[in-house]
């Protein structure tokens, strides 16, 4: 067994677990740290099919900004954990069943001959000098252009979405509110009050 | 060597374990989103695989947009969340039945 091969078998193994550890533990903030490791351990199989470029984006942007947000979110709300895991143990037997028959049936195709190292052998090694983030950009920027500057206002537009979603107008602010004093009238500020004359002495 | 086909079951692993996790927390919104971001994983896993071993960037662009799309869509669905349990305090799937779907 080549230190490759050791290496991925390892890496799977210990995603396979942290995976399965993410969908059956109890408490929600211990799901998004074995997410965290789902997530850092696929990274670096990432790094074993030369994908740098991808790997450090998604140690960046998802184990440091996704899961940081669903951990502040987690910890933000106050959950009545064991209510919402009701029924764990009754859709239990189906939804292994449906997982398993999902796995066969990929199994099966994935094994089947045009995959396996003699149909498809492993590419050689790419040279010392070859840069992927380099290789990346030059597509990127050239046949991927326009998609690249879709993405660029997708990103836009999700940051306007959720600040507009989780914005809550504050009453105990003392700011001014123009509109207001532009329409006051004169019968809202101004009460005449009618009174007897007194007479003096 | 390592084959094509391992990392094709690894990522349909990942996916199956997924699968399983939507319904076995089918009451807990946040479990759910991270089962989503889960699924989203096995896929882009498949698509490096191939990506590596056909010699074609074309794959690691894909993944790149998918991360994209991915990363707006858990941002919306949490702040979503977050409304939701301001005004419900409850992220309980069968306490959110007011469309009456």
């Amino acid at each position: 067994m080549t230190f490759e091969q050791f290496a991925f078998y390892f890496l799977a193994s210990v995603a396979v677990i942290a995976a399965g550890l993410v969908i059956t533990v109890r408490n929600p903030v211990r799901a998004a740290m074995f997410l965290i490791l789902t997530f850092f351990t696929v990274a670096v199989i990432w790094l074993l099919l030369e994908a740098e470029f991808l790997a450090i984006v998604l140690v960046l942007v998802y184990v440091g900004a996704v899961m940081v947000l669903f951990l502040f979110v987690v910890m933000m709300l106050d959950i009545d954990v064991d209510q919402l895991r009701e029924g764990f143990a009754e859709y239990l037997p189906i939804g292994a069943t449906v997982a398993v028959i999902i796995l066969l049936q990929l199994a099966i195709i994935f094994t089947s001959g045009p995959f396996d190292i003699e149909q498809m052998p492993a590419p050689a090694a790419a040279a010392a000098d070859y840069g992927n983030t380099h290789q990346l950009g030059l597509l990127l920027y050239t046949y991927y252009v326009y998609p690249f500057e879709l993405a660029a206002v997708l990103l836009l537009l999700a940051m306007v979405a959720a600040i507009s979603l989780g914005l809550r107008g504050r009453s105990s602010s003392k700011r001014q509110k123009p509109e207001e004093q532009v329409r006051v009238r004169k019968q809202d500020r101004l009460r005449i009050v009618k009174m007897n004359a007194e007479k003096q002495d | 060597m390592i084959a094509l086909s391992d990392y094709l079951i690894l990522g349909a692993i990942l996916f199956a374990l997924s699968v399983a996790g939507i319904f076995l927390n089918r009451k807990n919104v946040i479990i759910l989103l991270m089962s989503i971001e889960l699924m989203l994983l096995a896929v882009n896993l498949n698509f490096i695989a191939f990506s590596h071993y056909m010699n074609d960037l074309a794959g690691q662009v894909f993944v790149f947009f998918i991360l994209t799309v991915a990363a707006a869509e858990s941002a919306i669905g949490l702040a979503i969340i977050i409304v939701l349990f301001r005004r419900r305090h409850t992220i309980n799937i069968q306490d959110l039945d007011s469309l009456k779907g």
